[in-house]
Formats: structure tokens, sequence, C-alpha cells
């Protein structure tokens, strides 16, 4: 096989990668923000049942949650999910939704009272304090975290594998069995280079925001 | 006729009674100083009037009509309550300038989002927001800050932010205007622009509340001098009755105090 042919393999399982890192990040950003004012509420009722399911989601592997996703509508509901992408997807979701509400909690929490009471007595609503005046700052603050959790979520998707969803490294490890081993390693270049220009964006995001101090 | 009347105001924290009974009036164009040794509940006053705390008992009575009844406070819901706050503005200690906007965008965002309900603003919007613009320009040049339109707060000092936060205050012409130690948070050679802002809008019979440690402001500036402890109206009268013959000891004791400092 050649470095081009190993290289559209990869390509192949990199999409893949890709798929799931673009979706996870398009349920889990608004998903976590729900998820946050959730476990912000002043109702019992609501508060700790989401502070319970960050404690679940935060304390066990993702591998696991994959696998109960997967696995145990099947087993106990006699209903098993349709596919195995889908699977793969809704347990990062719910996984990089917890954390990043958790991250946006801190990040809202850090904004002085004052700010809110600032639009209170100019007359602003509720919604437009939050958007208007708070989330900016609060985007600006939760830039470095997020980036950290994001570039995190790059090199988790690999885990998909394990339900057999075949991203980029399990495309490689297809390729080792048939006795050829450097695509393995290889793949490192295609993390990088992903990773890479995602640092540049957090990079440029991080500058478009310095305009102000908070 | 009075513009507005504060009516046995109380507020509990917990079991701490932090104002008991407080009433005071305000005529057009009046300018009330309030005094007082810290906590003794100015603040919490203040915070009242605006309804950023809510309090236990007491009427407010704006113009004549009742304005807001502790008593009805559930009956409000949250448009009411916005709706009554915008008879007052509030300058807090700490100016709390919104950091990503500029200048002039502090002192114009509210109302261009208040417009934004209004037939007004339905029937032609550029004019509406070309209109906002226009009196935001004109209270920057009223504080002397139109050259800082389109500073950041963190590019302004201490004593260019309070101005600012004034400004912003003002764009929403509230009928009584209430600062709470406007200079507090200033360094001493910064507090005489602020001063003297709040002096120009005294000469323009903008009415206000003003909680302060500045005697000496206190005394040229107030038509009238409400001395607070511990939650109670001690005194309450012109700056000659109050700070030259106060009637308790108390009284006494905090002015020798603030004025010899
Ligand atoms: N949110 C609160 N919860 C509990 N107690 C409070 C709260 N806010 C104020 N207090 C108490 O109420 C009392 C009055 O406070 P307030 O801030 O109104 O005083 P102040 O006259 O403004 O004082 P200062 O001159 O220091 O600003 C104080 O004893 C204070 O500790
Ligand atoms: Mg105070």
């Amino acid at each position: 096989m050649s470095f081009i042919q190993v290289n559209l393999n990869l390509w192949n399982g990199f999409q893949n990668t890709l798929l799931i890192f673009a979706l996870t990040l398009i349920f889990s950003l608004p998903l976590g923000l729900l998820i946050s004012f959730g476990s912000m509420s002043k109702y019992r009722l609501l508060r700790y049942p989401i502070n319970i399911l960050i404690w679940i989601v935060r304390g066990t592997p993702l591998m696991l949650q994959i696998m109960v996703i997967f696995y145990v509508p099947g087993l106990i509901f006699n209903a098993p999910i349709a596919s195995r992408f889908n699977a793969v997807i809704i347990a990062f979701a719910l996984n990089y939704a917890c954390y990043f509400s958790e991250i946006y909690r801190g990040g809202i929490q850090s904004i002085s009272k004052s700010q809110y009471e600032a639009g209170q007595v100019l007359g602003m609503t509720k919604a437009q304090i939050f958007f208007r005046v708070i989330l900016l700052q609060v985007i600006k603050r939760i830039i470095p975290p997020m980036s950290n959790e994001i570039i995190t979520l790059v090199k988790d998707t690999a885990l998909a594998r394990i339900i057999v969803v075949v991203e980029l490294l399990k495309e490689a490890e297809i390729l080792a069995t048939r006795g050829m081993i450097w695509p393995l390693f290889f793949t490192g270049v295609y993390y990088l280079a992903f990773v890479g220009i995602l640092t540049l964006m957090f990079n440029y995001a991080e500058k478009r925001l310095q305009y102000f101090r908070a | 006729m009075n513009i507005l009347e504060a009516q046995k105001i109380s507020k509990r924290f917990g079991t701490a009674e932090v104002l008991s009974d407080v009433s005071f009036s305000l005529t057009g164009g009046e300018t009330l100083a309030i005094l007082g040794a810290s906590g003794s509940g100015k603040t919490t006053l203040l915070r009242c009037l605006n309804f950023l705390e809510r309090p236990d008992e007491g009427r407010i009575i704006l113009r004549g009509d009742l304005l807001y009844d502790a008593a009805l406070h559930d009956k409000y819901d949250d448009k009411a309550i916005r709706e009554k706050r915008l008879h007052f503005g509030f300058v807090f200690q700490s100016f709390n300038l919104f950091p990503q906007y500029t200048a002039f965008q502090n002192v114009v965002l509210a109302r261009e989002l208040a417009a934004k309900t209004t037939p007004e603003y339905a029937a032609d919007k550029k004019k509406t927001i070309e209109e906002i613009h226009r009196e935001g320009m004109e209270i920057l040049d009223q504080i002397g800050l139109s050259n800082k339109r389109d500073f950041y707060p963190y590019q302004l000092s201490g004593g260019q932010q309070q101005r600012i936060a004034i400004a912003r205050a003002l764009a929403m012409r509230p009928d009584i205007l209430c600062f709470d130690e406007p200079t507090s948070a200033l360094d001493p050679e910064l507090t005489g622009e602020v001063l003297k802002v709040i002096r120009s809008l005294a000469d323009k019979n903008t009415t206000m509340l003003i909680v302060t440690h500045e005697m000496q402001f206190a005394r040229e500036v107030a038509d009238t001098i409400l001395y607070m402890d511990e939650g109670m109206v001690i005194e309450y009268g012109t700056p000659e009755q109050v700070m030259d013959n106060p009637s308790s000891d108390r009284t006494k004791r905090f002015l020798e105090r603030y004025t010899a400092e």
C-alpha cells in the first residue's frame, strides 16, 4: 500500500473524527448552557437532579458511558439504539455538555452581582442583562478553559472505536491488523494538525476580545 | 407638590432591622443629602427605592400617586417593577460600567433596548435611534466627556468612569437621581470633577438623593439633610438646622468626626 493510499484510508476515518467532533460541539455547547442554568436554579427539584447527572457523567469514564448508551437500551428495554454512530454522539454530547456546564457556571458566577444590578436599575430585562451585558464577559473569561476542553474532545473522539465506529485511530488499527504498523503512529500528525488549527482559532478569539478588560 | 414621598420604609435582613420607618419627601428640584455612620442603612434605603432590595414595609408615593406598596409586592410582576424602577436613577459607589461597551454605548444602551418596544421605534427605527444618540451626545457634552465617547471604561480614570455612570443614569431621564457615595471609591484628587458634575445637576434643578460623607459638599449642595443612625431618621431638616444645631448628641459626634477629617 502506498503512502497516498494509506492516507486516503486515514482520511476516511478522519472524516468521521471530524463529524463526531462537530456534532458533539453543536449539541453540547447549548445543552451545556441549559444544564448550567439548571445547576444554578433556585428550585431544588431542578438543581438536585441536574447536579446528580453532572456528578455521574463527570465521575465515570466516557468509554463506559458510550458502552452504556449503546448496549443498555437493547439489554434492558429491548429497544436497541438504531446506530452505533448515534450512540457515540449521544454519549459525547451528554458528557461534554456536563463539562461545559461547569465551565459556564464558573464563568457566570464569576461576574459580579453589580453588573446585573447596573442593568436592573436601567430598566433592562433579565434576558437583556444576560445577553447584552453578562454573556460577552463570560465568553471572554471561559475561552481558555473551553479551549482546553475542546482540544481534549479532539483526542476523545478516538474512544468511538470501542463500539466499532471507524474513526481515524480505528482506521489505522485496521491497517495494523493487516501488518502495517506505521499508519498507527502517523495518525498523530492528523491530530496535531487539527489541534494546531484549533489553537490558532482560540488565540484569534482571545485576541478579538482583548479590546476590553473585565 | 412633592415628587417623592417615602412613607415608613422598613427593611429587615433576617432578624436585623436595618431600616425602621424611614420617611421623607422630595419636592421637584430638591437635593436631599443622606448622612450617617457606616452601617446605618443608607445604601439599603437607596436600594429599596430602586427595588434592588425588597422593603418589608412602606409605601412610595410619586407625584401624589401610589407607586409602590410593600404590602402589594407580590402583585407586581417583573415588568411592573421595571417600570417603577425607571422613575429612579442609581449611581453606584463602584460605577459598575459595562466593560465591553464604550463610554457612549454605556450611555445609550439601555435607552436603545427600551426603545425597541415603543411604537415610535416600530414606525421609524432609524429616527428613534438617532434621537437617542443625539441625546446621548448631549449628555456626554453636559458632563464634559464628549471627547471620551469611544473610550472603554478601563481607559478612563475613576472620576471619568463615575461621570459616565452619571450620564448613563441621566440618559434614562429618571425623575429622581440617587447617588450612593459617588466619590468614595475615588482618589481624593478625582472627587472634585464628580462633585462638580453633581453640583451642576443641582443647579439645573435635578431632583436628587445623595448619600455622601463629604460634609462640606452636602452643606453646599443639599437643600435638605437627613441623618440616619441604626436605620432610623434622627435628623431631618435644612443643612443649617442639622449641621449647626443638631438635636441629638449622636449627630454632634458624627459631625465632629467627619468634619474634622
Ligand atoms: N444583603 C444583606 N444581608 C444582610 N445584611 C445586610 C445586607 N446588606 C446590608 N446589610 C446590613 O445592613 C446594615 C446597613 O447596611 P448599609 O449598607 O445600608 O449601610 P450604609 O449606611 O450604606 O453603610 P456604609 O456607609 O458603610 O456604606 C449593615 O449592618 C449591613 O451589615
Ligand atoms: Mg453604603
